[in-house]
């Protein structure tokens, strides 16, 4: 078989170049079938999102916005231990460690914990390294279900804890589905 | 001539302005359905119910833009371009026979603004000014692009007019007239004239594809090549009028094709709903009907927007002057021949 028959896709096509017949050079029954073409599409269904009311629904390994995850106890799990920040490509997390103090058990599992954790979403490429870096289990791309939304200020663009760590609710709400099941 | 005529034709006037204003209006909604529905998408769909303020939110819009004057010395032309193009958009509706008549307080109410004897002649005449409002606006511009554009919409519309003229001249030896209300007249029942004179149908509506410089012979707007067209140089309402005109010709196009081949206000079964149902309910439905063959035709201009690509100027010329003139002259040869042998 030579070169120029090979059809790997098997959809090749041969083009001619020869000349149209009286009845093509009008271009009546081509313009006729292509008006049958799209007269068929008036009638299909409408792939269109009406994006505010209804969102489309992500893949589970879609990565959005970061989120700090808690334990079952609602405590945060992130133990600033840097390895995200070192992991990622985009320097985009800084992190300032401070150690737990005795009544503050509740709030943090690890002795050691972020007092400031910021990433910035500017800088972020949603690698998921820092996901796959993480040794406490504490950061996911996945669980937020968000995307971080446009801004007219890059400032804002700097995200802290206060969006960053998973509500307080929504831990304890996990805990309870996990103990019903 | 009493005064109770011109308050009646007044009256009928600005209702006919009103009507075709709303229609341009909604064509330019219906314009982008369309091309959404085509495209298996919805189209706007915020402003109102549906989409339903669309039109009046896009006038706003063009209502508040800044009115922008390029370095052109010529002003006045500038200005008058768009509104020769609008204006002659709306006179042709003058002659159009909208239905048969109405009888409303004692008297018949003629549904047509003016019932000259050469309407078709009116028409052909207003719609060759409508040139003018393209090449004035394309020349005031002080526009490379818009120049040329204004050159090819104009030497477009003028090759189209011959054979547009030619494929009516057939209609008019079966008619024997040049009224636009007797050919209605004469197309009652079913005697429509797209059955009689087919090709001469096909040829019209090519041309009146071309005369409203629509796809796919709008290489008056070629964005690739020239921008946007005559209209390149244009902002604000001023713009507005041009792309307004547009949609109103289609309209007034449609409303032509309706009336000369499609058999205008007619429906079968039209005599009998005048016998038994009277004239006035017989009337409107038949005012209906006109309206329904005028959005399908206002429908096939999308629809074929959407299907068909832009021709390539060579070819538009050679489809013009090369096919359809000569198809045109014999539409009317064998037209003659016909009628000299079977019409005794």
């Amino acid at each position: 078989m030579s070169i120029e028959t090979i059809s790997l896709s098997g959809r090749k096509k041969e083009v001619s170049n020869k000349k149209m017949t009286f009845l093509e050079s009008l271009y009546l029954v081509a313009i006729v079938k292509g008006l049958f073409i799209t007269i068929k599409h008036l009638f299909t269904r409408k792939v269109t999102i009406k994006y505010p009311e209804q969102v489309r629904p992500m893949s589970p390994v879609y990565r959005g916005q970061h989120m700090l995850m808690r334990d079952d106890e609602g405590r945060e799990r992130c133990t600033a231990c840097g390895l995200c920040a070192l992991s990622c490509p985009a320097e985009a997390i800084t992190m300032k460690a401070e150690e737990r103090k005795p009544d503050e058990k509740h709030l943090y599992r690890e002795e050691k914990y972020a007092s400031i954790y910021e990433i910035n979403m500017l800088r972020c490429i949603f690698c998921g390294l820092c996901e796959e870096a993480c040794p406490k289990q504490a950061i996911y791309l996945t669980t937020s279900k968000k995307i971080v939304k446009a801004d007219y200020d890059r400032g804002e663009f700097i995200y802290g804890k206060d969006k960053l760590v998973m509500p307080l609710e929504q831990a304890l709400n996990n805990t309870k589905l996990k103990t019903a099941n | 001539m009493d005064s109770t005529i011109i308050i009646e034709k007044g009256i009928f006037i600005v209702i006919i302005f009103a009507i075709t204003m709303l229609m341009a209006m909604y064509s330019t909604l219906a314009e982008r359905k369309v091309a959404a529905w085509l495209q298996d998408r919805i189209g706007p769909n915020r402003a109102g119910k549906g989409g339903i303020l669309q039109p009046l939110a896009d006038g706003l819009k063009l209502f508040s833009k800044e009115e922008f004057l390029p370095d052109t010395p010529n002003k006045f032309l500038f200005v008058v371009g768009p509104a020769i193009s609008m204006s002659v958009a709306l006179m042709t509706s003058a002659v159009i026979p909208w239905g048969d008549k109405l009888h409303l307080f004692g008297r018949d109410i003629i549904l047509q603004a003016t019932d000259i004897d050469v309407s078709i002649l009116y028409i052909f005449g207003v719609l060759s000014v409508g040139v003018y409002g393209i090449m004035i606006g394309g020349w005031a511009s002080n526009n490379k692009f818009s120049l040329m554009s204004a050159m090819r919409a104009a030497s477009q519309m003028i090759s189209y007019e011959v054979a547009m003229g030619l494929s009516i001249i057939a209609l008019l030896m079966m008619e024997g007239t040049l009224s636009l209300r007797e050919i209605s007249a004469n197309q009652s029942g079913m005697h429509w004239n797209v059955f009689y004179q087919p090709i001469g149908f096909i040829i019209f509506l090519v041309c009146s594809f071309a005369e409203t410089n629509r796809t796919p012979f709008d290489l008056a707007e070629c964005e690739a090549e020239l921008i946007g067209g005559y209209h390149t140089e244009y902002s604000s309402m001023r713009m507005g009028f041009y792309l307004f005109a547009e949609y109103a010709s289609m309209f007034i196009s449609s409303t032509i094709l309706a009336v000369l081949y499609f058999g205008g206000y007619n429906y079968p079964g039209m005599e009998w709903a005048v016998e038994n149902w009277g004239v006035n309910p017989a009337n409107v439905i038949g005012i209906v009907v006109l309206f329904i063959k005028i959005c399908f035709f206002i429908f096939f201009f999308m629809w074929v927007r959407w299907t068909i690509p832009r021709f390539r100027y060579d070819q538009l010329m050679r489809l013009g002057w090369k096919i359809l003139i000569p198809l045109a002259i014999a539409n009317i040869v064998v037209t003659g021949v016909v009628i000299l042998l079977f019409d005794s």
